[in-house]
């Protein structure tokens, strides 16, 4: 059934998941927060570059990723410098890496839900006396929390799928940089189906539930 | 006791330019049409919009002046949005709290259950705002306002919202705020029938200018700005109830200028109404004439002729007592009858409607 090899694959896939979409939500809300409300003419610029790891390949991605962090890259040299040392090919790299990669996946739904919810209740929060600052906790958050259970499952479920972007930065190094996708490319490569099965089945059913807990939650609301 | 607002602001394809005094107590309507800038007002007042320039004073406080901008969570007032806009995310009970739990300990005289009984609420404290209706909610929006103790209350259309059946079914709910409340309300309306009901204070808007300010019986019996509520020129009386005619089913209230007949609507002696007379109800001889169906017969002198927009008629305002009472005659007659200013007549007022 699974090695251990597999079984840490996977307990690595899960922490790198779940690291990303805890950093997502906590850099992504005030960037959604932004895009939905600002009037500036900056927020089509920043609105794009959120988006692009939408559209690229991730493997375009990954190389740039690994330039920038390598040794010879300006973000390398500053990671090195403050004593970080080099995150290609570390599990800090990953998350970095990840992190980039699903911000689309976070930022927008967070984003939608705060342009759905509008300035009327703001503004009712205002004239019963709530700072802005307080609104936003009591007001904004609780009402956009069907659009962060969204954006937090996307970011996960994304996080978990992906492979060209692991594969330029991480590298696959059991117990260290691979994860489940590497996995099964590794048992596939070695001719193990059934090891690719059981872990590409898995994969399957994991995302088939998420999308069905989606799915329901919207349908219950609906109801 | 007085509000002194003074905005100026402009968007592209409109300007507000005001500068009014209000009265510290009482309704005070902003009416006019769709567009003139009513809402736009209240706002400012808010501070949910930031005039250019402004001032406000609200009783010997500076909400704003230049180079001082309080914002909007730290003045205290009360704002009913046209939409209730209550928190989908939270029950009535917990809409309620939200701005009372706001307001320093303190400044925490508003009752609780008097308000909730006065709106009429109590069984809905524990529902959601979805699964209310119209009116309920407006109701709801009203008491998380009032629950926060403001010093003043804006209201921008409660009733745009609701069908005609709900308004009827909303009105007395305001009109007993109406009686109650201490602070000052600056109410928002393009329906006639709610001003002349409500309305103490009457300030109309055209095009974010101020075309009149004052009493409302006063701006209603102008007559170089025939203000229009609904259908017709006519003026609103404040009267009291002194006498119930079982026998006829009529009731004789008393105004600052006389008595008069009305409709008996079961109210009981003593009960404070207003009732409104619209020009086209009332004619004007020079003797007291005895055979006649018309009911409501008073001295009154006549104070000013002005024409009206078709050549052949005139409205004449009269003064009963020094109430204003308009009438709409004909040239012809205000010629034979050589109407003019100073002159005793007799106001006949062939129809009184109360209307609350």
């Amino acid at each position: 059934m699974l090695e251990s090899a597999d079984l840490a694959a996977i307990t690595l896939t899960i922490r790198l998941a779940g690291l990303t979409t805890l950093l997502l939500l906590i850099i992504g809300t005030p960037v959604a927060w932004w895009l939905a409300r600002t009037r500036s003419p900056l927020k089509s610029v920043v609105g794009a570059v959120v988006t692009l790891p939408l559209v690229l390949p991730p493997a375009v991605l990954g190389f740039y990723l690994l330039v920038l962090l390598g040794p010879e890259g300006p973000v390398g040299r500053l990671t090195e410098a403050v004593g970080l040392g080099l995150l290609p090919f570390t599990f800090p790299g990953l998350v970095v890496a990840s992190t980039i990669y699903s911000m689309p996946f976070v930022v927008q739904p967070i984003e939608q839900a705060f342009a759905g919810i509008g300035e009327q209740p703001l503004e009712a929060a205002a004239t019963l006396g709530a700072s802005p600052v307080d609104a936003f906790f009591s007001v904004a958050l609780p009402l956009a929390k069907p659009g962060f259970i969204t954006a937090a499952v996307l970011g996960f479920a994304h996080t978990v799928g992906e492979f060209g972007v692991v594969l330029m930065i991480g590298g696959n190094i059991p117990g260290k940089t691979q994860v489940l996708s590497m996995a099964i490319y590794n048992h596939v490569e070695a001719m193990e189906y059934a090891h690719a099965h059981w872990l590409a089945g898995g994969m399957l059913c994991f995302s088939f539930l998420v999308l069905l807990v989606l799915y329901a939650r919207g349908w219950n609301r609906r109801q | 006791m007085t509000i002194e607002a003074r905005f100026e602001l402009a968007f592209p394809g409109f300007s507000l330019c005001l500068d009014v005094r209000l009265p510290g107590r009482g309704v005070t309507a902003l009416f006019g049409p769709s567009g003139c800038g009513k809402t736009t007002v209240l706002r400012c007042m808010a501070g949910l919009t930031r005039a250019a320039r402004g001032r406000l004073l609200v009783n010997d406080q500076i909400w704003q002046d230049e180079g001082h901008f309080l914002p909007t969570h730290q003045r205290p007032l009360g704002y009913v949005f046209q939409e209730a806009n209550l928190f989908a995310h939270l029950s009535v009970r917990q809409n309620l709290d939200y701005g009372r739990r706001r307001v320093p300990q303190g400044d925490r005289p508003a009752a609780f259950d008097h308000i909730v009984e006065l709106l009429d609420i109590a069984h809905l404290l524990e529902r959601r705002p979805a699964g209310l209706s119209g009116g309920e909610r407006q109701r709801v929006a009203i008491a998380r306002a009032l629950l926060t103790s403001p010093r003043l209350l804006l209201m921008d259309e409660p009733l745009a919202a609701l069908d005609a059946a709900r308004k009827s079914e909303f009105l007395p709910y305001l009109e007993r705020l109406h009686d109650e409340l201490e602070i000052p309300v600056i109410y928002v309306s393009h329906a006639s029938d709610e001003v002349a009901r409500l309305a103490d204070h009457l300030v109309v808007l055209d095009a974010g200018k101020v075309v009149a300010s004052g009493a409302l019986g006063e701006i209603l019996a102008r007559l170089d700005l025939p203000i229009r509520l609904g259908e017709d020129v006519g003026v609103v009386l404040d009267a009291v109830v002194v006498e119930r005619d079982q026998a006829w089913h009529l009731a004789r209230v008393k105004f600052a200028g006389g008595t008069l007949w009305v409709r008996d609507c079961g109210h009981h002696t003593g009960h404070s109404l207003r009732v409104r007379i619209l020009a086209r109800d009332v004619s004007i001889a020079l003797d007291k004439v005895d055979g006649t169906s018309v009911l409501n017969c008073l001295p009154a002198s006549v104070a000013q002729l002005a024409d009206e927009i078709h050549p052949a008629l005139a409205l004449v305002r009269l003064d009963i007592g020094g109430s204003p009472l308009v009438a709409r005659i004909t040239r012809r007659s205000a010629a034979r009858l050589g109407l003019a200013p100073g002159m005793s007549v007799w106001a006949q007022i062939k129809a009184v409607a109360v209307i609350g």
